[in-house]
């Protein structure tokens, strides 16, 4: 024995004596002594826990690989993370004003929210629309809408992210064509589209063709900006609605980067080199109250994509390693009871994206169980943040918590049950096969169950929900509504739009975006040529419905 | 057969948002409930064909989208065009305090905002059912 293992052996034996010591002493309270998705902790950690922890081979250096410790070499000194906060409601004039108040309050980003019929590829005045026109999201239809959008905004200026997933080709493609009415070339747009449809048939569920044409529409777009948006990150691999939907972190993280690789896969199946897309791919995480599970998530979700795209997908350029990540704090960890407690919740999660190296965030206002947030609540979200930034000291220094026995034991556990699901979607053949066979959703249908269980059977406290509850609270918030002249507003603009555009340019633009579907070329240029000409985004949309088909899911619950 | 209570649990609209309904539709089988889950993107007209066909005690909503003021409406008054008046409609979701007052003055029986209690939903069907069939 050296010296060294006779100390570790020292050591080891000390601690099952404090351990003994404890258990058959100390009086322990009657609660859940797991993280919140349900995974068991030891009361403590120490150095065993992570004795096979090889600092270079682990974590390194920040800004180098594999990234584990942060993605820049300085960090938040460098730059801080962008103030990102999502929005989107009504007409495009009244998303215009909200993003103008955004911007004037400080904020360094836009993301847009889209309403479920623009998600779903269906105009303002198709019947599948009615009521649901601006109410969760803005409401676009042709280019003249996004022309309003973004008026007094100059395009080289922000960054835009995009939460648009199964018709993100056709928002690109009106974003592209503001930009040239701006005199704004592509090359100099900065942004993202969500453009993840492997999470949409598993979680969010707003999907309309297919996975197959799916995956052509995407790399088509990875495609296309690889040389005429260089600057665009073409997919956000979103773990958030996983999380959402009821997943667990682990699960979040796990399918999020299986998500991830299938992409990767599918832009080098499509013929391009892996490393003139996989710079361009963003991540998009959820920040939950179980702070440090949270931040372990982040630091193990870098080492992960850093390895397998070096060792398994042979990417040689480190800007195809490094995982940057935008997060939003956790809509489904907020209560409707006492919402101003939500504003607490917000800040921790808010705390823990931070330390886990986020490179864009969003926090949550607290009427958001309610409705849309009001513009006070925007304020305090915005503000929490700014408070973070400037008075906590937390971004001077990077990944703060990177040592701590309990965070890389959580860091490596991570790890390895990730590594464990990936083995488990491989033998069901693959993202798509697993997702046809339902898999994904029956894991997270099964979590959230389990968890609402716990709730309902208060092994896990909510405070303000199952305890602590304030007998007889009327809950008296100002709420943001959106009235049904939004829909007719809309409907008049787009019945406008139609009236006055050159219909034989429309028909030949559609028939050339047909033809194109039906063949193999390159969807975007068809695109842009539709928005040019004022094609409506439902017309487009149609089009591909007749020729790629719509997708079913399987009614299950589990 | 009659003892049993027969629920449908819809998602109208063009709202993704299944998690409520799937958990409701797994705690009220396990409350002993037939449920039937109509799967996502429901007309009103889907709805209320299948509420019909299956026999249903209970149609239950789950709308987190904000179009509430329109689905809720628009299947009360489907159920009344077909004749039917012994299915409690009910459901829940992201709707504000003073929007669930007014639906239930249109005919919904009662609402569940987030944060309900699954055994309560059950609880609540159970009655509500029983005091229909009288």
């Amino acid at each position: 024995m050296t010296d060294a293992e006779k100390m570790g052996a020292t050591a080891k034996s000390a601690r099952k004596a404090w351990g003994e010591k404890v258990s058959s002493s100390a009086r322990q309270r009657d609660a859940l002594f797991t993280s919140i998705s349900g995974e068991e902790v030891d009361l403590l950690y120490t150095p065993e826990d992570i004795a096979e922890l090889d600092y270079e081979r682990d974590l390194g250096f920040p800004g180098e690989f594999p990234y584990t410790r942060g993605v820049r070499s300085n960090m938040y000194r460098g730059r801080l993370w962008t103030m990102r906060q999502f929005s989107g409601f009504g007409t495009p004039e009244d998303s215009n004003r909200r993003n103008k108040f955004l911007l004037d309050h400080g904020q360094t980003g836009l993301s847009v929210a889209f309403d479920l019929p623009t998600i779903m590829g269906y105009d303002s005045d198709h019947e599948r629309a009615e009521g649901e026109v601006g109410v969760c999201g803005v409401a676009i239809d042709s280019l003249r809408d996004m022309e309003t959008l973004f008026d007094g905004i100059p395009l080289d200026k922000v960054s835009t992210s995009m939460t648009i997933n199964a018709p993100a080709a056709v928002l690109l493609a009106m974003y592209i064509c503001v930009g040239e009415k701006q005199g704004v070339p592509s090359e100099a747009l900065r942004g993202t589209l969500q453009n993840d449809l492997l999470k949409e048939y598993i979680a969010q569920k707003t999907w309309i063709f297919p996975p197959k044409p799916s995956m052509r529409i995407i790399t088509d777009i990875m495609t296309y900006c690889a040389e005429h948006v260089p600057q665009w990150n073409t997919i956000s691999i979103s773990g958030y609605h996983i999380r959402e939907a009821g997943s667990t972190a682990l699960q979040e993280l796990a399918f999020t980067l299986a998500d991830g690789f299938a992409y990767v896969e599918a832009g080098i199946a499509a013929g391009m080199d892996v490393d003139t897309f996989a710079p361009r791919l963003s991540h998009f995480f959820n920040s939950h109250l179980d702070f440090f599970e949270e931040v372990a998530k982040f630091r193990a979700a870098r080492r992960i994509w850093a390895t397998d795209m070096r060792e398994k997908y042979g990417a040689k350029d480190p800007r195809s390693w490094l995982m940057r990540f935008h997060t939003q704090t956790a809509g489904c960890s907020l209560t409707a009871q006492q919402p101003f407690n939500n504003v607490v919740r917000t800040a921790l999660e808010g705390l823990a994206a931070v330390m886990g190296g986020t490179q864009s965030l969003h926090t949550n206002s607290m009427d958001e169980t309610l409705a849309l947030p009001s513009e006070g609540a925007v304020h305090v979200a915005l503000r929490t943040q700014q408070v973070i930034a400037f008075e906590s000291g937390v971004p001077n220094v990077i990944d703060p918590l990177g040592g701590s026995y309990y965070v890389e034991a959580l860091t490596n556990k991570m790890e390895e049950g990730c590594r464990e699901y990936f083995d488990q979607i491989e033998k069901l053949g693959g993202v798509i096969a697993a997702i046809e066979k339902g898999f994904f959703q029956r894991e997270i249908a099964r979590a959230a169950f389990t968890y609402q269980r716990e709730v309902e059977e208060k092994k896990r406290i909510i405070v303000g929900v199952n305890d602590y509850i304030d007998e007889g609270e009327e809950i008296k918030i100002d709420l943001l509504k959106i009235g049904p002249e939004v829909e007719q507003r809309q409907k008049k603009v787009l019945s406008d739009v139609k009236s006055s555009r050159d219909d034989t340019a429309v028909a030949a633009a559609l028939a050339g975006l047909r033809a194109a579907a039906e063949g193999t070329d390159n969807l975007m240029p068809y695109f842009v040529d539709c928005c040019r000409v004022y094609a409506t985004e439902g017309e487009m949309i149609g089009v591909l419905r007749e020729v790629f088909g719509e997708y079913r899911e399987p009614p299950i619950y589990w | 057969m009659a003892d049993r209570i027969r629920v449908l649990v819809a998602k109208p609209g063009l709202d993704g948002h299944d998690r409520g309904a799937k958990v409701v539709a797994s705690a009220l089988r396990d409350a002993g409930m037939e449920v039937v889950y109509t799967g996502l993107h429901q007309t009103p007209e889907m709805i209320v064909n299948a509420a019909i066909q299956e026999d249903v005690d209970v149609v239950a909503l789950s709308i987190l989208s904000g179009a509430h003021m329109t689905m809720f409406p628009r299947v009360l008054k489907l159920l009344e065009e077909a004749g039917t008046d012994d299915i409690v409609v009910t459901g829940g979701g992201v709707i504000p305090a003073d929007d669930m007052e007014e639906l239930i003055k249109m005919g919904v029986d009662r609402l569940f905002g987030p944060g309900s209690d699954t055994r309560e939903i059950a609880a609540y069907m159970r009655e509500a059912v029983a005091a229909k069939r009288g």
